[in-house]
């Protein structure tokens, strides 16, 4: 339109010092000795962290799976409410995320406690529950933090399903479930897509989350490249070879998700 | 079919607000314990206000989130109309780099940043003797960072709607570029670059896993603060900061809401007047 491209020149210089050239450093740190020597250690000692690996693809998968399961319900009776209904459930949806994760996740931790909320409940019925400091803490961390970002795509895609598409599908003869299984589900896959990609790697790589409700019994691989870097023992190699892992992760999971996701632009919030 | 979606609706919302609601709760309780009910109290707000590491942190985050803010905006503005004007090939490698902050997990950007300031830093501690250390210039100049895309991302899809004649009859009309820019595009992008930098400012505000990696010792944003006191679990006071930050939200949100609410029957009101004519 206009000959203003300059205009983008501090953003470009900007981009490139703060942006390219950071992760240029995390590849040099990660193919370096400390001494600043090419080595492929750092690589090879990726295999020491297998367990919290598998551990964080685990805990990912699962949570990533139990917020589809319950988003997907709740986004679609969403999305078939009336129009000042669908927008004041919307937000408050979107509400919780205002407050910061750590709180929230702070919140839970008073009520997964030994001595904690749910425990005393129990505790009339003489019942006891071992919940801080376990996995189970954790996922329930992750879907708690992360569920609004996989209802509010998915609602995003419901809401432009045409009622009367579902209305001709049970004109046809088809019963709830074949209406579900040939109409619903299929439009709403590119909803499905987004949700994960904005839901799984976060989850992977986050840290603290782990540390407030598991403990030091549960950790994930986004804490070892935080002790890595700021713990009490730091190896910037080592924990820059795992950052680049996660950068190679995040890639081949866009790779996979764009090649779903061809037709249909995917849906952001 | 219905009663059954209601109630789960319910129980999910129960899920969402239940813990935000003992929190809240809780904050006005007279006791540390999170636990058992000992009465009404507002200490803990008292004692949050006395709390200089608190209050320290939260001027800080505030700061932050109003200088990186509008620094990003005026960039990121910049930046979309310069994009804009690309040919697609350009455009595109602009645009990939512009979404690597936003797709990159926030500890690897983190940690990135760290390192290239810890080079910068020991470079010129090393050859100029000075005494640089992470605080809080790191601390902003990572936040503009992770801020400008966000403002891009708001303003490139505005300026695709603008009509770009106007702006070409300005030119001919002898307008010079700078002040056409500010009469003729700048209105019509302007939602854009407010709601960019709305979303600037909430994720400045939001941010902990960056500012936990770039801040140093030199300077503490709020999150940063209450993650040290959630890890060794001296928290009444969090309970009350959450509480305050929760409520200022809640005003924030009903206020833009009853803003908007308020033009859109305005606007409603101008149509009915247009048609009446």
């Amino acid at each position: 339109m206009m000959k203003a491209r300059g205009a983008a020149a501090p953003f470009a210089l900007w981009m490139a010092i703060f942006t390219v050239v950071p992760l240029g450093v995390v590849v040099y740190y990660a193919f370096t000795t400390a001494e600043g020597a090419f080595t492929l250690d750092n690589i090879f000692a990726i295999h020491q962290y297998a367990g919290s690996l598998l551990r964080s693809f685990w805990i990912g998968l699962l949570s990533t799976a139990i917020c589809l399961l319950l988003a997907y319900p709740l986004a679609f009776s969403i999305s078939r409410a009336k129009g000042r209904v669908q927008q004041t459930m919307v937000m408050l949806i979107m509400m919780p995320m205002w407050m910061n994760f750590l709180l929230r996740t702070y919140a839970w931790q008073s009520l997964l406690e030994n001595n904690g909320f749910i425990n005393q409940f129990l505790g009339l019925f003489g019942l006891h529950l071992n919940m801080i400091n376990t996995t189970g803490a954790v996922v329930l961390g992750m879907v708690y933090n992360f569920l609004p970002f996989m209802i509010l795509p998915l609602y995003s895609v419901m809401v432009k399903i045409d009622r009367s598409v579902i209305e001709a599908a049970q004109d046809l003869g088809s019963n709830a479930i074949q209406v579900f299984a040939r109409v619903i589900l299929p439009l709403s896959v590119p909803g499905i897509i987004s949700g994960i990609t904005m839901v799984l790697i976060p989850i992977i790589s986050t840290f603290a989350i782990t540390q407030i409700l598991g403990g030091s019994l549960v950790n994930m691989i986004g804490d070892n490249i935080e002790m890595k870097f700021f713990g009490t023992a730091p190896d910037y190699n080592v924990g820059s070879a795992l950052a680049l892992l996660l950068m190679v992760l995040l890639l081949i999971s866009m790779g996979i998700m764009n090649a779903f996701d061809k037709d249909n632009e995917g849906v952001t919030v | 079919m219905k009663a059954l979606s209601r109630v789960y609706n319910s129980l999910i919302f129960l899920f969402l607000y239940a813990p935000i609601a003992v929190l809240i709760l809780f904050s006005f309780n007279d006791s540390k314990s999170r636990v058992v009910w000992n009465g009404f109290s507002l200490k803990w707000y008292e004692q949050l206000f006395q709390n200089e590491m608190i209050m320290e942190s939260l001027q800080v985050t505030l700061l932050v989130a109003i200088i990186a803010s509008l620094v990003a905006t005026v960039i990121g503005t910049a930046a979309a109309v310069g994009i804009h004007g690309m040919n697609n090939k350009l455009k595109k490698v602009f645009l990939t780099v512009n979404n690597i902050p936003v797709n990159n997990p926030e500890i690897v950007t983190g940690v990135a940043l760290m390192l290239l300031f810890v080079a910068i830093i020991s470079f010129m501690n090393h050859t100029f003797g000075t005494h640089l250390k992470m605080g809080f210039g790191t601390l902003l100049i990572a936040h503009i960072t992770f801020d400008i895309p966000y403002v891009i991302l708001q303003i490139m899809p505005k300026l695709r709607q603008t009509d770009k004649h106007l702006y070409e009859a300005a030119l001919d009309l002898g307008c010079h570029p700078v002040p056409a820019f500010f009469k003729v595009i700048l209105p019509e992008i302007a939602s854009g670059v407010f709601t960019g930098l709305l979303m600037a400012f909430t994720l400045s505000l939001d941010d902990f896993v960056i500012s936990y990696c770039t801040a140093g010792s030199g300077a503490q944003t709020l999150s940063v603060t209450i993650y040290s006191m959630v890890r060794r679990r001296v928290t009444p006071e969090v309970n009350a900061v959450s509480t305050l930050l929760f409520g200022s939200v809640l005003l924030l949100l009903v206020t833009v809401n009853v803003i908007q609410i308020h033009n859109e029957n305005k606007l409603k009101k101008e149509e009915r007047r247009g048609r009446a004519r």
